[in-house]
């Protein structure tokens, strides 16, 4: 099973201040932990919004709208993440338990969410059964 | 958290643990079954205990110690002191788990590695070392072992209860080899990680074509094994192929459970991630500047499939000379059957069938139905669809996965359709 280790954005994230020493040090020890338990698939920092780009689309059907960066609301955005590979959802929470307070001031957070596995979209028998249909849905239209 | 989240929980951390654990044990008492006995004690006490006291800081650490403590209890009460028995209770006693945490992160990857020489000692025979090593490196139940085996639990018990006696018998040293021994012993470790992840990757009978555990098992067992002993290239190697045939684990198999072959695949759902990480494996194997070895071979085979974008971009021509090289390290007629192959999509089909004919006076290829197999393919591409078809027909009724067998008649049958027609 995978899981991502999602990294919230800080106030000191968006402002760019890099993380102190220590930080440094102690993530560099828990990914260390990480690659020699075997676990570790990726890993990534991300630059701060102000760089950033958001694309939505307020119109159903309509255009996109384009707005660029900084974005305020640090709590919405991701500053990093990491992606491991578990076997079960409770190791996946036991890594995130050890994952190093990724801020120190009280703003830390890390939101941890399972990957869709390929078997799920494609050998669940009721998305399966799903397609079946459209696909015979579609012969038929063709046919008449 | 409830009592019951705090069981999983510390099942969990144990699982995680465990290897580290019986591995460090071992070290004290040179007696695996012991050491298992003595870290399963440890959960145990970990169960009574964390409920109430909640789970500590460093749960690795405490159970070591844990553990520790409780393996020279019992020399003690077994007064199997000797001086060296003495230093190491002195150095115990004395220790938090913050010391375990903090200074002896090397010491137990090096207890890791011995324990997985120890594991796949040549003592001990095929079987009995992939059993064990799931057990005691991969923390599987003999459960999990027997239902990805296919195997009745009580056998994969008792071939774990016999390696270990063996084990003890044969008094077999809890130590990394050393020069000239440490390369052939090291091969015999990578077999047995690459046994689990075929077993795992192809299953040789029954209905199912892949079971992704040992897969993932093997797979896990590698990277540890890449990050613990990094100057080794045939490590990477395996890493590198394992991660690469990995990515199209998925994709090997419709809807149906039906075999799909690699040039019949869908490229688009190969996991990129792994197939970014092999070939980083690979790399970092190349980068130790020494001849690649087979696995390193094979992985670099595989990578040309990897890389290229749809079937008519592979780089045929370079396969066939990996083949050529993998053929001078590891000479074997299933190398030589690949490299027809190879030399067949490179340079044409009849330049394959001259090399696939050759092997048929191999004994040891007799059996083996990849051979008709591939023979049928090279004659249906010279549109000889009769030959084929019985080529085709002949390789069905050798293979023993039911699955495979279906797609090999259905090749057979759709050749005959076409002779027909001619």
């Amino acid at each position: 099973m995978r899981f991502m280790m999602i990294v919230k954005a800080t106030t000191d994230s968006e402002a760019g201040v890099l993380p102190s020493q220590e930080l440094i040090d102690a993530m560099q020890k828990y990914n260390e932990e990480l690659v020699k338990a075997g676990v570790l698939l990726a890993a990534d920092g991300l630059h701060a919004s102000s760089s950033a780009v958001r694309i939505s689309y307020p119109e159903p059907g309509g255009k996109p709208k384009v707005v660029d960066g900084p974005f305020t609301e640090a709590k919405e955005m991701i500053a990093g993440y990491t992606l491991i590979e578990v076997k079960s959802r409770e190791e996946a929470i036991e890594w995130a338990l050890r994952m190093p307070d990724p801020h120190g001031y009280g703003q830390g957070e890390i939101e941890l969410r399972q990957v869709f596995e390929f078997e799920e979209l494609m050998e669940d028998p009721e998305s399966i059964a799903r397609e079946e249909a459209l696909r015979k849905q579609i012969g038929e239209s063709k046919n008449a | 958290m409830s009592v019951s989240q705090t069981h999983r929980a510390i099942e969990t951390i144990w699982r995680m643990e465990s290897p580290k654990i019986i591995a460090g044990v071992t070290r004290i008492v040179r007696d695996v079954g012991l050491a298992e006995d003595i870290a399963q004690d440890a959960l145990v006490i970990a169960l009574d205990r964390w409920p109430g006291t909640g789970i500590p800081e460093k749960p690795g650490a405490w159970l070591m110690t844990t553990a520790k403590r409780r393996a020279l209890d019992l020399l003690r009460r077994n007064k199997l002191q000797d001086q060296k028995y003495v230093e190491i209770a002195r150095e115990i006693d004395t220790y938090t788990e913050d010391d375990v945490d903090r200074a002896l992160d090397g010491e137990i990857e090096d207890d890791l590695l011995r324990l997985i020489f120890m594991t796949c000692h040549p003592v001990l025979s095929q079987d009995a070392r992939v059993s064990l090593t799931l057990r005691l490196l991969c923390g599987l139940t003999t459960d999990e072992i027997a239902r990805s085996f296919l195997i009745a639990e009580s056998t994969v018990a008792q071939r774990i209860v016999r390696a270990k006696r063996t084990l003890n018998a044969e008094k077999v040293p809890f130590e990394v080899p050393v020069g000239k021994e440490l390369e052939e012993r090291l091969c015999a470790v990578l077999e047995v990680i690459y046994l689990m992840f075929n077993e795992g990757y192809s299953a040789t009978s029954g209905q199912n074509w892949t079971r992704p555990l040992l897969c993932q098992e093997a797979l896990r067992l590698g990277r540890v094994l890449a990050a613990i002993v990094p100057g080794e290239p045939e490590v990477h190697g395996l890493v590198a192929l394992m991660e690469l045939q990995s990515s199209r684990l998925k994709t090997r198999v419709n809807a149906q459970g039906e075999p799909i072959l690699l040039m019949d695949q869908n490229r688009a759902l190969w996991d990129q991630l792994l197939i970014r990480r092999g070939l980083a494996a690979l790399e970092r194997g190349q980068k130790l500047g020494r001849t690649l070895g087979p696995y390193a071979l094979q992985a670099a085979i595989t990578a040309c499939h990897a890389v290229a974008r749809a079937p008519e971009d592979t780089n045929w021509i370079r396969i066939a000379a990996l083949y050529e090289a993998l053929s001078r390290q590891m000479p074997s007629p299933i190398v030589e059957l690949n490299r027809a192959v190879a030399i067949g999509m490179a340079f044409g089909p009849a330049y394959g069938l001259q090399l696939v004919d050759a092997l048929y006076a191999e004994p040891s290829l007799a059996g083996y139905h990849l051979l008709p197999s591939v023979r049928g393919d090279l004659l249906e591409k010279l549109g000889r669809y009769e030959e084929a078809a019985a080529e085709f027909e002949r390789a069905a009724a050798m293979t023993r996965n039911e699955k495979e067998q279906a797609l090999l008649l259905k090749r057979a049958a759709a050749c005959r359709q076409e002779g027909g027609q001619a």
